[in-house]
């Protein structure tokens, strides 16, 4: 059977996603033509080869509608054999392009696809595509709806996660962030954003704050108060959980995922068509899956997702090096490392979304990056990347060095 | 033309006034015939070209109640009948009746000459959609003016362009509060609203109504101009996305979805404003034409509406007694009942004779009066002349003789037989032989206090729930020699102060305490077995339960439970009260000094406000606790519900109550039983007694005793019987009376 081979993963610096950020000045087309010009500067790729260009886009509308990757290839001049499209899973959008991507190469349809994703929030803004999810009571009501932050709340309710817990887990992923920075780590996969004339507009994460401390953090009040208690969504979450009385309001703006923008790709090939372009292979796609998830709980698809996973790859906890999982909130990783029992050194050992962003749609084909550098840098075999989904669901891929 | 539901009177400069004043009746109603006569009257107006436009008004002190439920009995009918033949015939003709009232509405406004409505009082329900169709509306400014949507609280909802008229023209949000609570109006508000144009003094109503006209306005509602915008703004955009999430959230919180109408709306509401105004209608037909279906709009219409109107009005009092007038009512222990009882009293314009053993104490059963009428000044629902006109109908004595000439005499002293009979004794030496002597026990029967009485077949019970003031129901206690002037009398008297009765056979706990006390057991069982406390009390609630048991049981006292407990024992022997049960409450009041609210530790926590009461942590280490998961949430919804209608249908098979009616409405509102079921009994003919009972078996394999179902359910089962049919409240010569 054909295999998906990585080939090489690029991305953005993440820029602060609100008006006064480094990358509010650049349309979010060109961020993902600068991820794409970069993959194929990096490896000499002739585009006419390319026989797919897959971005998750979570609020592809405005000027990220219209399928975004078919523009980003435009402005990145590739050639115009190669096509693109748009998928959304939510905040899984950038590793379920990567695992379409490699299903279309194991499939035999496509031999190289360029997968990842692009997010502007501060020029789109996070919620502008709408959607009956949320908004229409036929589909809200049995959906359970809540906003995420109530359910990241009601983990941390349900699983007994104290505010300190949860913001001693944030301190720790802007040090680990910092850390890396610092050690140079990134700097094989971040490609910065330049301007028309080459001059460099961001090159570094701008979302990090490494002098966080519990004091800082004990002085920001919870955010979620107000939707949970005036807007009715705790009554939601006790009526889906009635063994508990209410829900304890622990996140806020220092230990949940920071709003940014960014791009990433990843350059997927089965290995006839990486060694015709003469591009050595980095590491295999091992397995991937979806499932979906309690939709009140929302954010606990990582743990399903990772069960049924492991048991379609025969492959245990143990098999894993390392476990990459979006810090969309704190409890979210504090849950995935309570109910796998996983060392804390072997998960999100470089800092992640609270330190550094979470661009909706790119942050899969982000962390994916992430992750393999580090399984390269320690000289490690496995990685999980993983991520929580909007409306209860769950993506992950197994990556292999090779 | 000449019409038998209107008049119309054209004046000289071509306005017609269309006056709705039906003949027999002293509320106008939709009916059938109202319709179609509305059907030719839209005909004439547009075909006389004398007529430049209407003014739609009532002949009557109020404008209308609304469709006439008994059509909707008719139209429901009509359908089970198809429904044996052709079920998908049925549903479209069901389908076409449901859109009849919106088709004529819809005509009116769209007839090309310009329609006022002249609301000069009550305006509730279809009476309020068809002003609502009118191009303008303009209220009395009186206090007889009530505006009000208020079918959600019987099952169903606007079904006649109300969804979607009233979002067109108020707030969304506000919208969809008021048709999801029926909330009524006054004409201020609604105008704050924008739902009505104007409001006029009484006499100038007409008048305003036709200036309008005069005026030009302009036939044509804002939703048929071009460019028109919804007022709270399009679903999609910032605004919606901040409202309708939540909205939907709320609802889950206030109804525990438990009431398919109230989910409607908003459905039809999100839905009709994404579509132009016809499609909205159509989509709000469909919606109530599947709601109609429901068996909760089926049960809560019957016990919500018919049944309670009909108590309210007297359906069981006794024939052929004359109807009592009460010019003085004297009322004997002014403790916390006996002072509720005053004051509803006066507070139906009653003079009241307040009587305790010295004069302070009686006075101090007054100041209740007035501090619950404060209040209500404070709230801006009474003004302060209603205050001192209710305090000075209270005659605060410690004198029995001022009792004379009282037509009934409640008693309300301390739950003890030897001080009742003193109370009793020398109530019975002031009153006159004609006058009624009743007794607010809860826990004697009344036939033993009857004992008391030198004239039993005038002692009756009249039984109050707590707080008086607040709580809109009455059992009325027929004892063994109580006669039928007593119970009329009893039944006039309720009528009276506008709470409703239900009239019980005497019995220990009557009918409505023996309920809520299975509640409680049921609550005890669970905590005993093991349940996490906030589990036991979120069943409760989202079984539709207003108070969670242990939060009911922590009101009531444990140590007041402990006493009725062991008094049961000494009583009925030790089998009465489950011993674990005892043993909890023992543990409860003894071990933990915890008594309930009365000492701020009960089941709850009670810290100082505004920290708000919270589940005893305790309560964990009194039993091994199971885990969530391993807990059948729903099946702890189904106890509850089921253990209190076996009690009921136990109730009815000893003779106790006798009218499914009562049952009913007194369940709901004595103590909030599930009001989407349409009470105690009709949730079981709801569900029907063959499946009820084999429900209730499976529960009782799993958790014993309390869900043995009485043999009248199970004779039910067997021949598919329901309580409306075998204990049917219309006899067939009523019907024909």
């Amino acid at each position: 059977m054909t295999e998906a081979y990585v080939y090489d993963a690029v991305r953005t610096p993440r820029g602060r996603g609100k008006k006064d950020g480094a990358l509010h000045e650049v349309p979010a087309v060109r961020l993902g033509a600068g991820v794409l010009s970069a993959l194929r500067d990096r490896n000499g790729l002739d585009t006419a080869q390319v026989d797919d260009i897959i971005f998750g886009c979570v609020d592809p509308v405005g000027e990220a509608g219209s399928v975004i990757p078919r523009s980003a290839a435009f402005e990145a001049g590739y050639d115009f054999r190669a096509p693109g499209m748009q998928i959304s899973r939510f905040c899984a959008s950038g590793l379920d392009a990567i695992n379409l991507g490699a299903a279309k190469i194991v499939a035999g349809s496509d031999d190289i696809v360029i997968a990842g994703g692009v997010e502007s929030m501060s020029r789109v803004g996070m919620g502008m595509s709408g959607g009956a999810w949320y908004m229409d009571p036929s589909v809200s009501l049995p959906g359970w709806f809540m906003p995420q932050g109530v359910s990241a709340d009601l983990i941390a309710t349900k699983y007994g996660f104290s505010r300190d817990d949860v913001d001693a887990y944030a301190v720790e992923s802007q040090k680990r962030a910092a850390a890396a920075w610092d050690d140079g780590r990134f700097k094989n996969s971040v490609v910065p954003v330049k301007d028309v004339n080459g001059l460099t507009i961001l090159d570094r994460d701008e979302h990090m704050r490494p002098t966080t401390d519990m004091q800082s953090l004990a002085s920001l009040n919870p955010s979620f108060v107000i939707p949970g208690e005036m807007g009715g969504f705790d009554a939601v979450a006790v009526q889906r959980y009635p063994e508990l009385e209410g829900i304890n309001h622990v996140h806020h703006a220092g230990n949940s995922s920071g709003i940014v923008d960014g791009a990433a790709a990843v350059l997927l090939g089965s290995k006839e068509a990486g060694a015709g372009l003469g591009l050595k292979p980095r590491a295999r796609i091992k397995a991937f899956a979806n499932i979906g998830s309690e939709p009140a709980m929302m954010l606990t698809g990582p743990v399903d997702v990772t069960e049924k996973l492991l048991k379609r790859s025969g492959l245990t906890l143990a098999d894993i090096d390392l476990f990459e999982l979006n810090e969309a909130f704190a409890s979210v990783v504090l849950r995935y490392i309570q109910a796998f029992d996983i060392p804390e050194d072997r998960i999100n050992v470089n800092g992640g979304a609270i330190a550094m962003g979470h661009p909706l749609g790119a942050t899969g084909a982000m962390i994916f990056g992430t992750v393999l550098d580090e399984l390269e840098r320690r000289d490690l075999n496995t990685a999980l990347v993983t991520l929580c989904i909007g409306a209860g669901m769950g993506t992950a891929t197994i990556i292999e060095r090779v | 033309m000449t019409y038998t539901n209107f008049t119309l009177d054209t004046d000289a400069e071509g306005i017609a006034l269309l006056t709705w004043d039906m003949p027999d009746r002293s509320m106008n109603v939709f009916t059938e015939s109202v319709m179609e006569e509305l059907d030719a009257i839209l005909a004439e107006v547009v075909a006389n070209d004398a007529i430049k436009g209407v003014v739609l008004t009532s002949g009557k002190k109020d404008f209308s109640g609304g469709a006439d439920l008994n059509m909707l009995k008719r139209m429901m009918a009509q359908f089970e009948a198809e429904k044996t033949r052709d079920p998908g015939n049925a549903t479209k003709l069901l389908f076409e009746n449901a859109g009849l009232m919106t088709g004529l509405f819809r005509r009116i406004e769209t007839c090309g000459k310009p329609w006022v409505a002249a609301i000069n009082g009550t305006c509730m329900g279809g009476a309020f959609e068809i002003s609502l169709a009118c191009h303008g509306r303009v209220a009395a400014d009186s206090e007889r003016v009530k505006l009000a949507l208020p079918e959600v609280k019987v099952g169903i909802f606007p079904g006649a362009g109300g969804t979607q008229r009233v979002p067109r023209l108020a707030d969304t949000q506000a919208a969809l509060q008021m048709l999801t609570t029926g909330q009524t109006l006054t004409p201020q508000k609604a105008k704050g609203m924008n739902l009505i144009h104007a409001i006029a003094a009484p006499d100038q109503l007409i008048e305003t109504a036709k200036k309008m006209i005069r005026d030009g306005l302009k036939p044509v509602q804002p939703w048929d101009e071009k460019g028109f915008k919804i007022p709270g703004g399009p679903v999609y955009s910032a605004a919606g996305a901040n409202l309708w999430p939540p909205a939907a959230a709320i609802l889950r919180r206030e109804t525990n979805l438990n009431y398919p109408g109230a989910a409607a709306i908003l459905k039809c509401v999100y839905e009709g404003l994404l579509v132009p105004f016809d499609t909205a209608l159509k989509i709000e037909q469909r919606y109530f034409t599947q709601i109609l279906q429901t068996t909760e709009a089926a049960m809560m219409v019957r016990s919500l509406f018919v049944s309670l109107q009909e108590l309210n009005k007297g359906a069981r009092r006794p024939a052929g007694v004359p109807e009592t007038k009460f010019s003085k009512i004297g009322v004997i222990g002014a403790g916390f009942m006996g002072a509720g009882i005053a004051y509803v009293t006066a507070k139906a314009g009653i003079p009241v004779v307040l009587v305790d053993r010295d004069q302070e104490s009686a006075q101090k059963g007054k100041a209740h009066s007035d501090t619950l009428m404060a209040e209500q000044v404070k709230k801006g629902r009474a003004k302060p002349e209603d205050k001192e006109k209710l305090l000075a109908l209270i005659t605060p004595t410690a004198d029995y003789a001022a009792l004379e000439g009282c037509e009934l005499v409640i008693e309300a002293v301390f739950e003890d037989s030897t001080v009742k009979k003193a109370a009793t004794q020398a109530a019975e030496a002031a009153i006159g032989d004609t006058a009624i002597f009743a007794s607010n026990t809860s826990t004697i029967p009344i036939s033993a206090l009857a004992g008391n009485s030198v004239r039993p077949d005038s002692f009756v019970g009249i039984h109050f729930f707590s707080p008086v003031d607040k709580m809109m129901l009455v059992e009325v206690i027929r004892g063994e020699k109580t006669g039928e002037k007593a119970i009329a009398t009893a039944l006039d008297y309720v009528r009276a102060i506008k709470k409703t009765p239900v009239l019980v056979n005497d019995t220990r706990g009557f009918f409505v305490n023996r309920c809520v006390l299975k509640y409680i057991a049921e609550a005890y069982r669970m905590l005993i077995e093991g349940v996490p406390a906030p589990m036991i009390e979120n069943a409760a609630k989202f079984a539709g339960m207003p108070v969670g048991p242990l939060a009911l049981a922590d009101e009531v006292a444990l140590d007041l439970a402990q006493k009725i407990m062991r008094q049961t024992v000494r009583d009925l022997g030790e089998g009465a009260v489950e011993a674990d049960q005892l043993k909890l409450v023992d543990e409860m009041v003894d071990r933990f000094d915890r008594k309930g609210r009365k000492n701020a530790k009960g089941f709850y926590d009670y810290p100082a406000k505004p920290a708000k009461k919270a589940l005893w942590p305790g309560l964990k280490d009194l039993y091994p606790q199971k885990a969530p998961e391993a807990v059948d949430f729903d099946e702890l919804k189904k106890r509850f519900l089921f253990v209190i209608a076996i009690e009921a249908a136990r109730v009815m098979e000893e003779g106790i109550v006798t009218d499914p009616r009562e049952a009913d409405v007194g369940s709901i509102l004595a103590f909030g039983f599930a009001p989407y079921t349409g009470g105690v009994l009709s949730m079981i003919d709801g569900m029907g007694a063959a499946k009820f009972v084999a429900e209730a078996d499976a529960l009782k394999a799993k958790h014993g005793a309390p869900f043995e179902v009485p043999q009248l359910l199970r004779d039910m089962a067997k021949s598919n019987d329901t309580f409306y049919a075998r204990f049917n409240p219309y006899p067939p010569e009523k019907e024909a009376a």
